[in-house]
C-alpha cells in the first residue's frame, strides 16, 4: 500500500506524532509560536475519545497534564519560552514525583517575552536546569518536520520508559516550516507504554526500587491507592527527611537516565570520516551547516557535521571522541553560546572550539558558516 | 457502636502533624463522615492538595492521594477529573494556598463547573511558614509580616467562589463540628464545582498574635460570630451587623464540564449534530 504523504507544518507534525504515540490528553495555554500544536489536537483528540483542555495559564496546563498522567493517560503540553519558564515549577514536580509527560517547547527569542515570532535556540539551558534542584533531563532537538513527528513519538516512549518529563525542543523555524512528510503506518514506529505494577494493590509502592531504577507506576482509579508528593519521599511515596533515604532517592533519579545514555542519546554524523573541521550543530542551524559543508567540500575544505539530535543527556562521549580526530570545532547556534560551553566541556581544550552565535531573530545562514570554516583553517 | 474512622485512614501515618487546637483534624473527621455517608469507593476517590498544613490531609487518607505544589491543586485535580470523570475528586487546601497563589486556578475551576469538591480550611494565616498574613487575614490583625496590623483588605472566599461561578457554596466552622460532615456530603453529592469554606483556627501562629487567650476562646468566636443562613432570614440588618453566614449559601444547576466535554467527543465523532 502506498505510504501516506502529507505537506505539514512542524507543529502539526508534532501533534500527529503525539496521536501516533497514543497521547490521549492535552492541556495547554496559547502562546506563539506553539499554538498550532494545540489547535490540531483540539480537533483531533476528541475524535479518538481523548481530552483537550485549554487551561487558565501555563502552570495550570502543566499541572493538569501531571494529574491526568497519574490516571494512566499519555499527556502532552506545548509552549514557548515565557510559558516554558512558568512551567518549570511543575516540570520539577514531574521529575521528583516521576510522572511521565511530554512538553513541546518551540524556542523563540528571549529572555522574557523576547521575540514571539523570531526563531532562537536559547532554551537549551532552561530545558536542562530551568527547574530547581538536581534532576535528570531528556531533551530532543529535531531538525525537520519529519523528525519532529518521529521525535515526538520517541519523546512519549522515553517519558513512559523512564517515568519522567521529556522535552521536545524545536526552534521556531522547524515548528513553522512546511515540508513533505511520510506518515508512518501504525506499528512501523515503536510505541512504548508504561510498566504497570505486577504486585497486588496492598503490596504496591510507587517508588519500589526492588523493581529497578524505574519502578512501575499504577494509575489512580485502577484499584491501587497510593500517595504522590513533591517532597523527598520514601519508597511508599510518603515524605521523609531521613538523609540516607533522600540521598539514595536523588541519586537513583539521576541514575535512571544517566545509566542509560546509550539508549537515549541520538546523533548524526555527516561527512566526518575524513574531516579536519567539525561543525557541531542542532535544529534548523544544522540545515545551513549541511549546505555550507557541501559547498566547502567543493572548495576542497574537509569539513563535516556532528548533528546533535538528543541534547540532554549531552553526547559527551561522542564529542570527546570527535575532538581527538579533528583540528577544530565550530559551534553555530541561535543563542550566545549555551551549547558551545557544553562542547568545550567535553573537548577539554584538545582543539579550538569556535562559537558562531546569532540572536537577532534571523537564521544562521550557510555563508556565515562557510566564512567561519575558512577562518579556522 | 463507635464510628470506624480508621476505615478511611492510613493509621500507620498517624499521628498527624497538626498542632494542638488546630481545626484541621475536625475537618478531616467531617470529610470521613461525609465519605462514609455517601459510601464513596476509596479506589475511585482522589484527594488532592497543594502546600501548607491543610495540604497534609490527603496523606492520612486511604485513597488515591496527591500532595502537589503551592496553589496548583485545582489544576492537578482538573487533569485527574477530566481524564477519568468516573473518579470522585476532592480538593483540600488552606486559605493562602487556594485564594492567593492558587487564586487563578481556583476561580477557573469554579467557572468551568467541573465536578469536584473543594474544602478550604480558612484559618486566616499562613501557618506552616510561621504565621504570615494571608488574603483572608482580617484587616488590622497581626501576623508575622504585619507587625503593625494588616493593611490589606480581606477576601470573602464564599463570595469569590459564587462570583467565579461555583454552583454549590457552603460555609461551616470548626466549632460546628457535627454539621461539617453534612455540608461536605452535600457538596460531594452536588454535580458541579462545590466549595466548602471552613472557618478554622490556628492558635499557634494566628491566635497567639491576636490576643486569643485560649483555643477554646478561638473556637467559640465562631459560635458567637456565625449565623445559620436560615436563621438570618428573620433577622434585622442591625442584628446581622458583623455576623458571618453559615450553611449552604448558594446552589444552582449548570452544565458540568466533563459532561460538556463528553458532548464534544460525541460531536467530533459524528454522533451529534
Amino acid at each position: 500500500m502506498a505510504k501516506r504523504v502529507a505537506f505539514l507544518q512542524g507543529n502539526e507534525a508534532a501533534a500527529f506524532g503525539a496521536l501516533y504515540a497514543g497521547c490521549d490528553f492535552f492541556a495547554g495555554y496559547p502562546i506563539t509560536p506553539a499554538t498550532e500544536v494545540s489547535e490540531v489536537l483540539s480537533v483531533e483528540l476528541p475524535k479518538v475519545g481523548g481530552k483537550f483542555i485549554q487551561m487558565e495559564d501555563e502552570i495550570g496546563a502543566m499541572a493538569a497534564c501531571l494529574g491526568a498522567a497519574l490516571t494512566g493517560s499519555k499527556v502532552l503540553t506545548a509552549t514557548s519560552g515565557p510559558g516554558f519558564s512558568l512551567k518549570q515549577e511543575l516540570i520539577g514536580y514531574g521529575c521528583i514525583a516521576e510522572i511521565p509527560c511530554v512538553i513541546i517547547d518551540v524556542m523563540r527569542g528571549g529572555p522574557s517575552t523576547g521575540m514571539p515570532t523570531g526563531p532562537s535556540q536559547s532554551d537549551i539551558m532552561a530545558a536542562r536546569w530551568g527547574t530547581h534542584g538536581d534532576h535528570p533531563a531528556i531533551c530532543l532537538v529535531p531538525a525537520s518536520v519529519q523528525e519532529l513527528f518521529e521525535e515526538t513519538v520517541r519523546a512519549f516512549n522515553l517519558a513512559e520508559t523512564y517515568r519522567t518529563p521529556v522535552i521536545v525542543l524545536p526552534d521556531e523555524i522547524i515548528a513553522h516550516m512546511r515540508e513533505r512528510i511520510v506518515i508512518p503506518d501504525a506499528g512501523e514506529l515503536e510505541v512504548i507504554d508504561r510498566r504497570l505494577p505486577s504486585v497486588p494493590p496492598e503490596e504496591y509502592k510507587p517508588y519500589d526500587t526492588s523493581f529497578g531504577d524505574v519502578p512501575p507506576l499504577a494509575s489512580f482509579g485502577s484499584g491501587y491507592r497510593f500517595h504522590v508528593t513533591g517532597l523527598n519521599k520514601m519508597q511508599d511515596g510518603f515524605p521523609t527527611t531521613k538523609p540516607s533515604l533522600v540521598q539514595a532517592e536523588q541519586e537513583r533519579q539521576m541514575r535512571k537516565v544517566n545509566a542509560n545514555v546509550d539508549d537515549i542519546v541520538t546523533y548524526e554524523e555527516y561527512l566526518l570520516e575524513d574531516a579536519e573541521i567539525a561543525v557541531v550543530a542542532f535544529g534548523s542551524t544544522s540545515r545551513s551547516v549541511r549546505y555550507a559543508i557541501n559547498v566547502a567540500r567543493e572548495q576542497g575544505i574537509r569539513a563535516g557535521m556532528f548533528r546533535i539530535r538528543t541534547i540532554w543527556p549531552f553526547p559527551d562521549r561522542q564529542i570527546r571522541e570527535l575532538s581527538t580526530r579533528v583540528r577544530a570545532i565550530i559551534t553555530p547556534e541561535m543563542n550566545l553560546g549555551m551549547c558551545t560551553q557544553e562542547v568545550q566541556r567535553c573537548v577539554e581544550g584538545r582543539v579550538p572550539v569556535q562559537g558562531l552565535f546569532r540572536v537577532d531573530g534571523e537564521p544562521i545562514n550557510p555563508d556565515q558558516i562557510l566564512e567561519s570554516l575558512k577562518k579556522v583553517l | 457502636m463507635a464510628f470506624d474512622y480508621e476505615k478511611y485512614l492510613r493509621p500507620e501515618k498517624l499521628p498527624h502533624i497538626w498542632c494542638p487546637g488546630c481545626g484541621h483534624g475536625i475537618v478531616m473527621k467531617g470529610l470521613i463522615r461525609a465519605m462514609d455517608a455517601l459510601q464513596l469507593d476509596k479506589n475511585s476517590t482522589a484527594i488532592v492538595s497543594g502546600i501548607g498544613c491543610a495540604s497534609r490531609l490527603p496523606g492520612y487518607m486511604d485513597c488515591c492521594t496527591l500532595h502537589t505544589a503551592h496553589g496548583r491543586a485545582p489544576a492537578f485535580a482538573t487533569g485527574i477529573k477530566l481524564a477519568k470523570p468516573e473518579m470522585n475528586v476532592i480538593l483540600v487546601a488552606g486559605d493562602g494556598d487556594m485564594v492567593a497563589i492558587g487564586g487563578n486556578h481556583f476561580i477557573h475551576a469554579c467557572r468551568r463547573n467541573i465536578d469536584m469538591t473543594c474544602i478550604i480550611m480558612n484559618n486566616y494565616v499562613y501557618g506552616m511558614t510561621g504565621g504570615q498574613f494571608s488574603p483572608t487575614t482580617p484587616t488590622g490583625q497581626k501576623a508575622s509580616t504585619t507587625p503593625y496590623g494588616n493593611p490589606d483588605p480581606t477576601f470573602d472566599i464564599a463570595k469569590l467562589a459564587i462570583g467565579a461561578g461555583a454552583t454549590f457554596v457552603a460555609r461551616g466552622t470548626s466549632y460546628h463540628a457535627n454539621q461539617l460532615g453534612g455540608l461536605i456530603s452535600q457538596a460531594i453529592s452536588h454535580k458541579g464545582f462545590s466549595v466548602v469554606e471552613v472557618l478554622d483556627d490556628c492558635p499557634t501562629t494566628y491566635g497567639r498574635r491576636n490576643k486569643f487567650r485560649s483555643v477554646i476562646q478561638m473556637m467559640t468566636r465562631h459560635k458567637e460570630n456565625c449565623v445559620p443562613i436560615k436563621a438570618a432570614q428573620v433577622m434585622s440588618p442591625e442584628q446581622l451587623q458583623g455576623k458571618v453566614l453559615t450553611g449552604i449559601l448558594h446552589k444552582e444547576e449548570r452544565p458540568e464540564y466533563c459532561d460538556e466535554y463528553a458532548r464534544i467527543i460525541r460531536l467530533a465523532q459524528g454522533a451529534v449534530r
